[in-house]
């Protein structure tokens, strides 16, 4: 809503206070003012001017050499480029001196050999935004009315000295849609009276009824539908004042009759339409719903087709307007017009909604209609209207009105204790202060001791419960003054969960060892959301009904390919060296048809590429590799106490290597997996050597966390033994190593492999792994004998499980 | 034979002087002080000596042995001291040179914030809760007074998977969730970190997606007042000690009364700057008491209990906080934006 502060003050005396003061007070107490633009653009000394003498430019066609009196002694000379300059117009003149917006300063000059001392402008020159100039003078100058005094500042005459407050309102403040609703609320803050202005008609003899019947057929859509008609109308161009505040709202005039009833939609917020009697097409209008598939021509000049939740007016036979959208082309307002049926109803906001939304038009009108009119102002501003085209376009008003109105729109009791409305503020105010901010509010209430009975007004729907209320004495007192305070409830302890606390804990681990988290989104392509080798076969991903983009349509299952597009956007930068992760949710359903809400599964999933770890100068370099990946997750799983129930086991995953990749399975189950993305997809992505991981989140999370139990400080010292195997070349070292453990006994601390050797000193198919082995007793400190006892179990249990030797 | 003694004492003890090196010395012990040294070999003599003479030229041997022993380990001490003096000029390094460079990662910025909220509002008593990013029209909206049809769910644009199913607009419905799981009894004191969606075009200024924080509190006698205190108190801790908020009035379906929540600027702390379009404040956060009717859908009677809401975008904290322009950085993670937040 575009407030203009010139024509607030006719109904509020705002004379001791700035825009500015005023849009401050308004934005502290409720109803927001974005900005406030001056419509003056810097422009100075901009005067009316009299064209006294016009001629052709002697050395330019399109020019013309003008003298003008600017009510200054002499007349000047003036070279206008305009089409419609001519002798005897009152136009505005930017005399030299004076600046136009741009601050583009005008001075004396010669255009083609003649002197020209000024420029006559247009109003686009002056400032005025193109889009609100009315068609006939948007193209060439402005000319102003043959009255208007020679000389006097022609910005105050344009309403250029105005300034517009721009309101930012919440969808419960529609009543500040119009002037009116603006200066009750602008009288609340300031405590001032307002005036607002009584339409008084002077009607003939003639009966409306005579002229049109109303029917509606859809009474819960339609409650209240007034006609009135006005005959004996000229339509022409609006006076400028009235021209002038319907462009500072932001309104291109168009008629005098179109005009006023925007003016009248400005000022009470009751959107009208004027209909052209003579092109009605009938004596009748009928309100119904359209039926499907329905036609009709829109002013804009556009079929529109109707389903059958939109209401229509009819003229008993076709539709003429589509209720509080917009009107039919057939029956519009045009130059011919003498007689014009004038609708003021109350259409419902759901409805109007509906129908805007599904033809895609949003006016005006429609915008009040949604959020919901003032049911008691529909015949005051038919009566407003009627009354303006009377006094501006020369009409005469039918007696009576012809009206349908089921609507029994009385002001709502609301009920509220002075001492309900201290507790929930924390404040002490007394009864005398709460029924002063009713009157300030022009809210009429009955009090009965501690209780206000509050009758509050049908232009205020947004109030209907005591809270309501209580909002409105909070922000009319000052939230200001509401005292600060801490709660005097029970103390509670606030902590994370366990899980909460375990995930910052991941998320601690993996910074600690070198990795930078990222935070991606969840939604991506569809092509993405497919996943990777990760993905389940039987999962859909799931798509939004209507996407913004196909970038973003899709809810990921996975999150490997989010942390692949940071890999390559930082490699693309010339950044090689990156070790990610991210924590985050991925969406899966089993569902091909959506209905219920999605699995979303907590993940964990990261990506290494580049240089892990270098010591420069040294000449050390360490690159990123599969077992810089599986350490990191290792180190991870020995955090979280879950070391014992991890397996490792080779896998081929689509995308992924088939010789570096690892499912990882906790207590059998797989989990996630790592390993380096296939040299395929690392070449379509054009990366580097990358590996990347990913895993079950909550799953693991949900199986650690068991308590720490300390153990004790070991008293008696543990022995090891290394052994260096002979093992068959597809023999996998945790497979040997289960055989160890499972060998060991209980003496048998630890098992470590410390070398692995392939090479020509090997027989062919072979290669040797070697391990220490760590014995320890808790109880006394072992003998050699007992140790080789072990050990040799140890050995005599791989020789058999695997055929394996000592290396000799 | 006495003569032959301090002799020999002299000599040794010169030889011992002018040794250079640990190895001389064990020359110099073994060949004075050894079983076929000069000395044993004078005792050897000793036979021709009478009684009288003997114990006297004993008792000078040792004397001469002592002597010499003990300049020996003397300067034994002395040369491996300076022997140790020359190994480490010998190890000196570059102490200036880099070190190795330790791995450290660094948490996302946002992370950074959520945390940082976090750990405020648990010192202040509150528990996090979480939920889905994926939510229920019901939960979204309706049980938080938005009904279908209601103009003001135009004000989150929401992106729809289905009529019955779409990506939250907000995490109020995990307050919603949170207060059916409480069945009625207070206090709730919760704090609700996480994603959601708006449909936006991505731009400086905007996100479709972004994090929020909000928070609920339900208890009897709760009042806005005390809404007042508490982001006072958060705004204190998060922004620092000298911060203050001032409340306007505004409107959500799920509070009422409802506010906006500025803070004084963190640039110019209060003078009027860029970045708070010269007025001193700037706009953080949403709050306001909850709606008699969310409290009596999620299943409190609102005679009895009362409480307040709030919720702020962690994104716009952030940007605040760290002086970030762009709200793409966030979801960009190039390396060196992240990077950029070690001590954050
Ligand atoms: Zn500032």
């Amino acid at each position: 809503m575009l407030v203009s502060f010139n024509w607030l003050k006719e109904y509020v005396q705002l004379s001791d206070i700035s825009a500015i003061e005023l849009a401050e007070r308004l934005t502290r107490s409720g109803v927001a003012v974005d900005i406030v633009h001056p419509l003056n653009k810097g422009v100075k000394n901009v005067v009316v001017g009299h064209v006294v003498k016009r001629e052709q430019h002697p050395d330019a066609d399109k020019l013309s050499l003008c003298q003008v009196d600017v009510g200054e002694e002499e007349l000047v000379q003036i070279v206008c480029g305009a089409k419609n300059v001519a002798e005897d117009q009152k136009v505005a003149v930017a005399k030299v001196g004076a600046v136009l917006p741009g601050n583009f300063k005008i001075k004396k000059a010669k255009l083609r050999g003649q002197a020209s001392h000024g420029m006559i402008c247009s109003l686009q020159e002056l400032g005025v935004d193109t889009k609100f100039v009315p068609k006939e003078v948007s193209e060439g100058i402005f000319v102003f009315p043959q009255d208007v005094e020679v000389g006097i500042d022609a910005l105050q005459y344009l309403n250029l000295d105005d300034e517009v407050l721009e309101l930012d309102l919440t969808p419960n403040r529609a009543d500040c849609l119009n002037m009116i609703g603006v200066a009750y609320e602008v009288g609340a803050i300031l405590s001032r009276e307002i005036d607002v202005p009584t339409p008084k008609l002077q009607k003939c003899d003639e009966k409306a009824a005579d002229f049109i019947e109303v029917r509606v057929d859809a009474i819960e859509d339609n409650p209240i539908y007034r006609a009135m008609v006005i005959k004996d109308v000229k339509v022409g161009p609006s006076p400028l004042w009235l021209q002038n505040r319907l462009m500072a709202a932001g309104i291109r005039p168009i008629s005098n009759v179109v005009d006023i009833t925007n003016y009248v939609l400005l000022e009470y917020g009751q959107p009208l339409h004027a209909f052209d009697y003579a092109r009605f097409g009938s004596k009748e209008i009928v309100v119904r719903k359209a039926t499907e598939g329905e036609e009709i021509v829109t002013l804009d000049d556009a079929t529109r087709k109707l389903a059958k939740e939109h209401l229509v007016i009819t003229n008993g036979k076709e539709p003429v307007a589509v209720a509080g959208v917009m009107g039919g082309a057939k029956s519009e307002v045009n130059d011919e017009t003498t007689t014009v049926l004038l609708e003021a109803a109350y259409f419902k906001g759901s409805t109007v909604r509906k129908a805007s939304k599904d033809l895609g038009l949003r006016s005006d009108s429609s915008v009040r209609f949604e959020k919901g009119i003032d049911p008691n102002r529909v015949a005051l501003a038919a009566e407003r209207a009627a009354q303006m085209i009377c006094e501006l376009a020369g009409g005469v008003i039918l007696e009576g009105c012809v009206e349908v109105n089921e609507l029994d729109a009385k002001p709502l009791p609301v009920d509220i204790s002075v001492s309900r409305l201290n507790d929930a503020l924390g404040t002490e105010l007394t009864a005398e202060v709460v029924g002063n901010i009713f009157k300030r509010l022009q809210f009429i209430y009955s009090q009965n001791e501690d209780i206000f009975t509050v009758y509050v007004p049908t232009r205020r729907p947004d109030i209907t419960i005591e809270a309501d209320l209580v909002e409105e004495v909070a922000r009319l007192y000052g939230y200001d003054h509401i005292p600060t305070t801490l709660p005097i409830g029970l103390t509670t302890a606030g902590a994370l969960t366990p899980s909460q606390t375990r995930r910052r804990n991941v998320r601690r681990y993996l910074e600690s060892v070198g990795l930078n988290q990222t935070i991606t989104y969840s939604l991506t392509s569809s092509s993405k959301a497919k996943g990777f080798g990760d993905t389940l076969e039987n999962v859909t991903p799931i798509r939004l009904a209507m996407p913004m983009s196909e970038d973003r349509s899709t809810l990921r299952t996975s999150l490997i390919p989010h942390v692949l597009d940071v890999v390559q956007y930082n490699h693309n930068r010339k950044i090689e060296d990156i070790a990610i992760y991210e924590v985050g949710s991925i969406f899966l359903t089993e569902e091909t048809e959506i209905t219920k809400q999605p699995t979303e599964k907590e993940i964990l999933a990261g990506a290494f590429t580049g240089t892990w770890q270098s010591h420069l100068w040294q000449g050390e370099k360490k690159k990123v590799d599969f077992f810089v990946a599986k350490g990191v997750l290792e180190g991870l799983f020995d955090q979280l106490g879950i070391t014992e129930k991890i397996r490792y086991a080779s896998v081929k995953k689509d995308s992924m290597h088939p010789g570096r990749t690892a499912a990882i399975l906790l207590d059998g189950e797989e989990i996630g997996f790592v390993g380096q993305i296939h040299p395929t997809l690392q070449k379509e992505l054009d990366l580097n050597e990358t590996y990347i991981f990913q895993l079950d989140l909550q799953v693991v999370l949900s199986s650690s966390g068991q308590e720490v139990f300390y153990e004790g400080v070991p008293k008696y010292p543990a022995i090891s033994r290394d052994i260096a195997l002979v093992v068959a070349q597809e023999t996998q070292a945790e497979d040997v190593k289960d055989v160890i453990k499972s060998n060991g006994g209980k003496l048998l601390k630890s098992v470590q492999l410390f070398d692995l050797y392939q090479g020509e000193k090997m027989e062919e198919g072979h290669k040797s792994l070697a391990f220490s082995l760590t014995y320890f007793d808790p109880e006394k400190t072992l003998t050699d004998e007992e140790v080789t006892n072990v050990h040799n179990k140890v050995l005599e249990g791989l020789k058999e499980k695997l055929g394996v030797t000592l290396r000799a | 034979m006495q003569e032959r003694l301090k002799e020999l004492q002299q000599e040794a003890l010169n030889q011992i002087e002018s040794a250079q090196s640990l190895k001389e010395l064990q020359d110099v012990k073994v060949s004075y002080l050894g079983k076929k040294g000069p000395i044993t070999e004078v005792l050897r003599g000793m036979g021709k000596l009478s009684a009288d003479e003997r114990p006297i030229i004993g008792q000078m041997a040792n004397d001469v042995r002592g002597a010499i022993s003990d300049k020996l380990e003397e300067k034994v001490a002395k040369l491996e001291e300076l022997e140790v003096e020359k190994r480490l000029a010998s190890e000196s390094i570059d102490v200036t040179l880099p070190g190795r460079p330790a791995n450290t990662g660094v948490r996302h910025p946002l992370t950074a914030v959520v945390e940082n909220i976090e750990d405020i509002f648990i010192g202040m008593g509150f528990g996090v809760s979480e939920g889905p990013e994926v939510e229920t029209d019901y939960y979204n909206f309706e049980a938080l007074n938005l009904p279908k049809d209601h103009p003001a769910r135009d004000m989150q644009d929401t992106f729809y998977i289905t009529e019955e199913l779409l990506l939250r607009t907000h995490t109020s419905p995990v307050q919603a969730r949170t207060m059916e799981k409480y069945a009625g009894k207070g206090p709730v004191k919760i704090i609700c970190p996480g994603k959601v969606f708006r449909r936006d075009d991505d731009d400086a200024t905007h996100s479709h997606q972004f994090m929020q924080v909000e928070g609920l509190y339900i208890d009897e006698n709760v009042r806005m007042s005390d809404l007042k205190g508490v982001l006072l108190e958060f705004a204190k801790k998060f922004f620092g000690p000298d911060q203050k908020i001032r409340l306007r009035p505004s409107f959500f379906p799920f509070t009422e009364p409802s506010v906006e929540v500025d803070i004084s600027c963190v640039m110019c702390k209060g003078d009027g700057c860029r970045i708070c379009k010269e007025t001193g404040w700037i706009e953080v956060l949403g709050a306001g008491m909850v709606h008699p009717r969310v409290l009596e859908m999620g299943g409190f009677d609102s005679k009895k209990y009362s409480g307040f809401a709030f919720g702020m975008g962690v994104e716009r904290l952030a940007m605040l906080k760290y002086g970030i322009d762009d709200i793409r950085h966030f979801y960009l993670n190039d390396k060196r934006f992240l990077e950029q937040f070690k001590r954050a």
